[in-house]
């Protein structure tokens, strides 16, 4: 994909997995990306901004925006990353990890959205792509919740997509299987051989395949897909 | 001492004025406190209040240098509308910036 010109690009969660990777992929195709993580981040980029912040605090989320927006005066992609997971039987689930689960992975995607929605609509121009996850059509048990969370996920992003479509903006949602990351680190490997198992292409999510589908996704061609969800390796 | 209803009022004059440069002739919003955002008789519709709130929050933001949020709970919860009229909404926002400190 080329980039045609000055394009801007907020990605959530950039500090470490598929974020980062993706800070770096966009980076260097000549995005000016605006990334968040509540850590700081261990690495410098050309052409990228980073903010230290919580995604559901609604304070600092503006801020970033009103930053962006100061700078640039719009916004093309939205990449709704940031997000957390517990695996546990449902019956040792605390509530507040399901409270927890579900405000980084619901309520801060939909701030997002919102935010960037605001900025995106003065062009009439704007493509947000949320992460779903294989867990919620799989209804891996142990997931409960986290499967709930991109679950309304997927509902928000097919709402949404009607609701902003009027802006010119697209809304689509991606579903990794598991991919090397930190997020599935302390599941044990017969679990996630049983699940990669369960795909139509039995083999690890990579980083790649995340980014040909965003890149599909976000292209201007592709202004005829929204409400979308595409999920890796074939479920 | 500066009238600060006065200022709210440009502020939403001000974005009235942009969002009617793409409004054909007979649907544009006359800029009068008492021109109706809500009901039977409000010329917008509900797209079209939904930009003017987003419009009105992002220039109360760079005149005021405060970020508020018009559409909140309390908004919502309020028995007589903020966005029944022009007039109602000055009266909100001139609220909402005597509660930040702002005014």
């Amino acid at each position: 994909m080329e980039i045609s010109e000055l394009q801007v690009m907020v990605i959530t969660g950039t500090r470490k997995g598929i974020g980062k990777y993706l800070a770096h992929y966009y980076a260097a195709k000549g995005f000016n990306v605006f990334g968040c993580s509540r850590s700081p981040i261990d690495y410098e980029l050309e052409n990228y901004r980073h903010f230290c912040l919580d995604i559901i605090d609604e304070t600092a989320v503006k801020k970033m925006f009103l930053e962006i927006r100061k700078t640039y005066n719009r916004l093309d992609v939205l990449i709704n990353n940031a997000g957390i997971a517990a695996m546990n039987h449902a019956l040792l689930t605390p509530l507040e990890t399901v409270q927890r689960i579900m405000n980084t992975n619901v309520s801060g995607a939909f701030l997002f959205c919102r935010e960037a929605a605001k900025l995106m609509k003065k062009n009439l121009f704007g493509r947000i792509v949320n992460f779903t996850s294989i867990a919620t059509p799989l209804k891996l048990e142990g997931e409960a919740v986290y499967a709930a969370s991109k679950a309304a996920v997927i509902t928000l992003t097919q709402i949404l997509a009607r609701e902003l479509a009027e802006f010119g903006i697209t809304v689509n949602a991606l579903g990794p299987t598991p991919i090397q990351t930190d997020l599935i680190r302390a599941v044990p490997p017969e679990k996630i051989a049983a699940l990669i198992s369960r795909q139509v292409i039995h083999r690890f999510g990579e980083f790649r395949d995340i980014s040909h589908i965003i890149d599909f996704f976000i292209q201007p061609e592709s202004d005829f897909v929204t409400g979308q969800v595409i999920f890796m390796g074939g479920i | 001492m500066i009238n600060h209803k006065e200022k709210i009022t440009q502020v939403i004059f001000r974005v009235i004025d942009e969002m009617n440069q793409q409004l054909a002739e007979n649907q544009r919003i006359e800029k009068s406190t008492a021109t109706a955002l809500l009901g039977k008789s409000a010329v917008l519709d509900s797209l079209g209040l939904v930009n003017l709130i987003v419009a009105v929050e992002e220039e109360i933001e760079e005149q005021f240098g405060v970020n508020i949020t018009l559409a909140d709970e309390r908004a919502i919860s309020q028995k007589k509308s903020p966005f029944k009229t022009i007039g109602t909404l000055v009266e909100y926002i001139t609220m909402l910036l005597k509660d930040h400190g702002n005014i």
